[in-house]
């Protein structure tokens, strides 16, 4: 067909159209050290790369006004994946082969992160991750970290409180992803352990535009509870879908629904969403005895003053993988691959916005289940939900 | 199956069915037109579903979505005198070829005017949450006004093309554009007023889909290739044709979940396209002769 002749073309065009990259280079003495930094800044997972473009600009500007990483300057190479796998592979050997960097940051989703992984363990290049996926950092690989909390401790999250909640058989859908795909899995790994019963599981495109065919499906399954896995827009088309079909079932997310734009979308149907995150965007309502309650606040208000929007979790996770890097190099003296990695190992206790990380030899995530709690959609703002 | 659950599948099927006719009409019209398709169609969905949601906080519901329809005409009136008119010599693949680059061209733009955040549009009438119930099926009151705004974009199209003048031009130009310019007609005007025709009905559709598929800078691209699918399917040119198909393609996704997991349900309706393209390549109303007559 010509119609098909044509989408190659046009898929040709796109590609080469969207290689848009941009480096970030501040003037300071010395040779500066080049990071580099693969989000999706567009694409379907831009929600979640665009907040760490310009978190990880605005924190490099940080560093950089405030001396740099031992006296040298930070300069910032950020290439934009679209959130295709394909592409980030094809970035991280740029970063790695010609700008011979001595860090990569990102990238946004676990697809790519798992993509570029064995990239990163032969160019002898540390790779902090963005994303979530348990995979990237299980096995344990030498230059492989990630700063997100891991989909397992989301899955047992959602558990828990359905067990308080009594809730025994349920839906799990999920956008057909890397993201959803891991989150389902994970769901399906814990249910057993946790006594739930998943009576239907299912996948859909990541750009849905309506779900209310699925959603009849599932509630035909005569669920207690849905729990959707997905960072797209469709996570607040569910949330309407729902209400419209008049589901009763409470709707859980995962920890893609931290970010308020989705609960403007949502609008009314919103109201009452379950979901774990970390502690960020509430971090005005911790009490002050938290160890990260004064990080938290000041990069939310930081990052407000800068972007003016809110700060979602997703550009906190930028910020961590920056500050947890200048601490290794600083430990270091060094950013020689093998000496960082080692000293990120070495980092306990080192207070970030995802949560406090440990890292160790057996442990590149360093997050525990406390880095996370139960949050829920009141009033059109995220708020800690109370447990009963 | 229950009754009940029957009736919501074929409500579901309705939503997608309306949503894809909408946007695939305007497709018809450029095609009638010129003989090319337009690959930027679904960006003038998605023009006319962001400026409407731009506007919306500042005017009335209403007003915004004419001032966004008036916008998006514009674009597109410019986007063919700009661009397409300077290449229409090259022939049609050359047009359509250049209608792809323009699409990618107006998203790049959107992102930087919008960013890459969502963006709704209240629902034209309740809200998110209110639903309607027929016979123990649900959905959103929204979808009435998507049928509603299409029924009637069809039947002013069909008016417009029979009983107006410049309709009659339109229709002239696009069997004989030289035997149409011998009677008077400026061939480059018609075309320049049916990319204007078009664009204004896509920023429609945008306004009318956009609170249920909700409206960000990529989402054209996805509508479009949809609108297109539909557009083909029922015959390429007929806009009544393009109701049905969208209709009948809405029930197959919608049935189809039922055994195929949703992820595929895209997979299921191209199927079905290429079989009906492959047994009747004018599409399931098109007619096989008026089809031979255009030159793409």
């Amino acid at each position: 067909m010509r119609t098909e002749r044509i989408a190659k073309i046009a898929a040709f065009i796109a590609i080469a159209s969207s290689c848009l990259t941009s480096a970030y280079a501040a003037p300071g003495g010395g040779d500066p050290i080049k990071i580099g930094a693969i989000f999706s800044v567009t694409g379907s997972a831009a929600y979640l790369g665009a907040p760490e473009e310009k978190t990880a600009r605005m924190v490099v500007d940080d560093i950089n006004k405030s001396g740099g990483i031992m006296g040298r300057q930070v300069k910032l190479i950020v290439k934009d994946s679209g959130g295709s796998s394909e592409k980030a592979i094809s970035f991280a050997k740029q970063l790695i082969d010609e700008e011979e960097v001595a860090a990569i940051i990102g990238p946004t989703t676990s697809g790519e992160s798992l993509a570029i992984k064995d990239l990163c363990i032969k160019g002898k290049t540390p790779l902090l991750s963005c994303a979530s996926a348990e995979t990237i950092t299980s096995p344990v690989s030498k230059y492989v970290f990630k700063v997100a909390p891991k989909d397992n401790y989301i899955a047992e999250w959602i558990y828990k409180t359905m067990n308080q909640l009594g809730i025994k058989k349920i839906g799990v859908i999920a956008s057909n992803t890397g993201f959803g795909n891991g989150g389902k899995a994970q769901l399906e790994k814990y249910a057993a352990q946790y006594g739930i019963e998943i009576a239907i599981s299912e996948a859909y495109d990541a750009n849905a535009t309506d779900l209310s065919a699925l959603l009849t499906k599932v509630n035909a399954a005569g669920v207690q509870a849905v729990v959707n896995w997905s960072i797209e827009p469709a996570q607040a088309i569910v949330a309407k879908n729902m209400k419209q079909l008049k589901m009763p079932q409470q709707l859980f997310q995962s920890h893609g629904f931290a970010n308020i734009k989705y609960v403007e979308a949502a609008g009314a149907a919103a109201e009452g969403i379950i979901f774990p995150c970390g502690r960020l965007i509430v971090a005005d309502q911790l009490p002050d005895s938290n160890p990260q309650k004064k990080l938290l606040v000041k990069y939310s208000s930081d990052y407000k003053a800068a972007y003016k929007e809110d700060a979602s979790t997703f550009g906190g996770h930028a910020y961590d993988t920056l500050y947890i890097l200048k601490a290794a190099i600083e430990a270091a003296k060094s950013t020689d691959a093998d000496k960082v990695a080692q000293a990120i190992e070495n980092l306990k206790g080192f207070s970030g916005d995802g949560g406090v990380f440990s890292f160790s030899g057996a442990d590149h995530n360093g997050l525990q289940m406390d880095s996370i709690e139960m949050m829920i959609v009141k009033d059109g703002k995220f708020a800690l939900y109370a447990k009963k | 199956m229950r009754a009940e659950l029957f009736l919501q599948y074929l409500v579901s099927g309705l939503i997608y069915g309306s949503i894809y006719a909408a946007v695939a009409i305007g497709f018809n019209i450029i095609y009638n037109a010129t003989g090319i398709i337009n690959f930027a169609q679904g960006e003038f969905a998605m023009l006319g579903g962001m400026i409407a949601s731009s506007l919306a906080s500042r005017l009335p519901l209403a007003l915004a979505m004419a001032a966004a329809v008036a916008a998006t005409t514009l674009v597109g009136i410019g986007m063919e005198r700009a661009f397409l008119r300077r290449i229409a010599r090259g022939g049609v693949l050359k047009m359509i070829i250049a209608t792809i680059g323009l699409s990618i061209a107006i998203r790049e733009i959107a992102l930087l005017i919008w960013g890459e955040s969502v963006r709704t549009l209240p629902f034209f009438s309740g809200t998110e949450v209110s639903s309607v119930g027929i016979a123990g099926a649900h959905f959103s009151p929204q979808v009435f006004w998507v049928l509603g705004v299409t029924a009637l974009v069809v039947a002013a199209l069909t008016a417009f093309f029979k009983l107006t003048l410049i309709g009659k031009a339109m229709r002239g130009c696009s069997a004989n554009r030289e035997g149409a310019s011998l009677c008077g007609i400026d061939p480059d005007l018609m075309v320049t007023l049916a990319f204007g025709l078009s664009a204004a009905i896509g920023a429609i559709a945008g306004c009318a889909v956009a609170p249920l598929t909700q409206t960000h800078y990529a989402i054209g691209t996805g509508l479009g290739i949809k609108g297109f699918t539909v557009a083909a399917f029922g015959g390429l040119g007929n806009s009544l044709a393009a109701v049905g198909a969208g209709l009948i393609l809405g029930m197959l996704e919608s049935f189809s979940i039922i055994v195929v997991p949703e992820a595929y349900k895209d997979v299921v309706s191209i199927v079905v396209l290429l079989a009906v393209l492959f047994a009747k390549p004018s599409g399931i109303f098109g007619s096989r002769a008026a089809g031979a007559l255009k030159d793409y």
